[in-house]
């Protein structure tokens, strides 16, 4: 039997297959992101892989300004109850904490993102 | 109930190097030898003396020996901790504690920097988290950011409030004759300066200068015979809750909730009784965020707090007497110089920034993006 994938090596597999896999501690029942071998909940290691809906809500926002433009950061609630780094497509000044937000698995550059558009926008 | 160890060690020599941007070709160790030469000799000790090193280096990953031997002490103990900023509030308590077990005599606290002369670029060998790192935040200012962001969302705090931060600062560092900044600073200069990472411009943010510090510490029985009026060590505390900010439970409430209750509890003392506070300025949101979580005031308040002058010179409460990170010098870490200034307040030897009849002070020190609260209580003889 060969050893399971390290964690990050499974989470970045998942994004090029187009999902966001976070993990679920069976032993006290909480989400955890990011992706480890040990619950940091309670130190169980009874971890599941599972994948996120998508559904996210800003959490907060800011924009890095450099001589290269302005481009947006943000942390992002899922509904599965984890929180990540992330960024929302578009303008980034346009970003408002407390808005919707639906994932968008970005495969354009060298390595595939977890990133968001802002819901109800066609993606 | 006060912790055992409560008065049990006095700090007994202060000083820094050379500040600003020093004369080129200074390194760091220079700067720490400039600073503890000056410590010790207040003090009226020697490096033999010593018997335990308490250091960190954003240039030497074993900080610890390679300044134990540039300044040829031999020491029991050798700490190179680092947990950030805040690293020396968190020795000065931890040499509390081995003085009063008896482990340790005299205790050198230590740090330098030259990252002004290296470029400005703050000098670091520490590394984002890849899940965060990917998304190009600017470390460390984008982490302070979302944490203002979130402040101001949940609370109403406004970026005015937040200027009067470094306004209050650079009020303070004009009665400092060794701050850097010293220029004349409006809120409106603070709004309209450069924008790094929204909301937070250049102005909310602290120096780059070049710099060094040393403290040195005995046992109050000790101290008693030396040439400074001892400042007591009266209680302290640590946290830690994350190390990358995604990780942060709540970006409105930091590990300094923890901490600042465990340096009460140790104290026996609470806000009321401070009469300086020195509080790690990284970034404007920084005080705002501690008076909160140490109890100056209620969570969502400090915003108010700070207005109006309120951390000013004249105004509710004396907070960052140096002029702080952000007018009076930041070598890449403050927390020494924390310690540095509570000290010569409570000795009275301040100048024009003193805060009269000073015998208690609170030093908060940061660690990181909000991820490492130590808060200290100093005093006086008659708080023992
Ligand atoms: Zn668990």
């Amino acid at each position: 039997m060969s050893a399971p994938p390290a964690p990050e090596d499974h989470y970045r597999a998942g994004l090029e297959a187009g999902e966001l896999r976070y993990q679920w501690c069976t032993d006290c029942a909480a989400p955890v992101f990011y992706p480890r071998v040990l619950c940091p909940g309670c130190g169980g290691t009874a971890l599941e892989w599972r994948v996120s809906g998508g559904a996210g809500t800003v959490y907060s926002a800011t924009v890095v300004r450099s001589r290269d433009g302005a481009r947006g950061v943000v942390l992002v609630d899922l509904e599965e109850g984890f929180r990540m780094m992330s960024r929302v497509t578009g303008d980034p000044e346009a970003v408002a904490i407390g808005s919707a937000v639906t994932l968008r698995v970005d495969t354009s550059g060298e390595a595939a993102q977890a990133v968001f558009d802002p819901a109800g926008e066609p993606s | 109930m006060s912790a055992a160890w409560r008065g049990a060690a006095a700090i007994v020599g202060v000083a820094e190097s050379d500040l600003g941007r020093v004369p080129e070709g200074l390194s760091s160790l220079d700067l720490i030898g400039q600073a503890t030469a000056g410590a010790l000799a207040e003090a009226g000790l020697g490096t033999e003396d010593v018997d335990a090193l308490y250091t960190t280096s954003a240039y030497f990953p074993m900080s610890a020996l390679v300044t134990a031997e540039y300044l040829g002490v031999r020491p029991r103990v050798a700490d190179g901790t680092n947990i950030g900023g805040s690293t020396f509030v968190a020795q000065a308590v931890r040499a509390a504690q081995a003085i009063a077990a008896g482990e340790v005599e005299v205790a050198l606290i230590c740090y330098s920097s030259t990252q002004l002369s290296d470029g400005g670029r703050l000098v670091t060998t520490n590394r984002p988290l890849s899940y965060e790192g990917e998304f190009s935040p600017r470390f460390p200012i984008s982490m302070f950011a979302l944490a203002t962001a979130r402040h101001m969302h949940e609370f109403g705090t406004t970026r005015e409030q937040l200027a009067e931060v470094a306004v209050a600062a650079r009020r303070w560092a004009q009665l400092n004759p060794k701050a850097y900044a010293r220029d004349e600073l409006s809120v409106e200069d603070v709004l309209g300066s450069r924008m790094v990472s929204d909301p937070l411009t250049v102005r909310d943010c602290c120096l780059v200068t070049d710099g060094g510090g040393a403290v040195v510490m005995t046992s109050a029985e000790r101290a008693r015979d030396l040439p400074q009026e001892p400042v007591y060590v009266l209680g302290g505390g640590e946290a830690t809750d994350h190390a990358n900010l995604s990780q942060m439970p709540d970006l409105t409430t930091t590990a300094a909730a923890v901490s600042g209750a465990r340096a009460w509890e140790t104290s026996g003392l609470g806000p009321a009784d401070m009469d300086v506070v020195q509080l790690y300025d990284a970034f404007t949101i920084n005080p705002v965020l501690f008076l909160e979580d140490l109890g100056f005031c209620a969570k969502g308040e400090g915003g108010a707090f700070v207005a109006d002058g309120g951390i000013a010179p004249g105004g509710r409460l004396p907070v960052n007497t140096s002029g702080g990170g952000l007018s009076y010098c930041h070598p890449g870490m403050f927390g020494i110089f924390l310690l540095i200034e509570a000290t010569r307040q409570l000795r009275g030897e301040t100048g024009a920034r003193q805060v009269a009849g000073a015998r208690t002070a609170l030093v908060h020190g940061n660690g990181g993006a909000l991820a490492s609260e130590v808060t200290a209580v100093l005093g006086t003889a008659d708080t023992l």
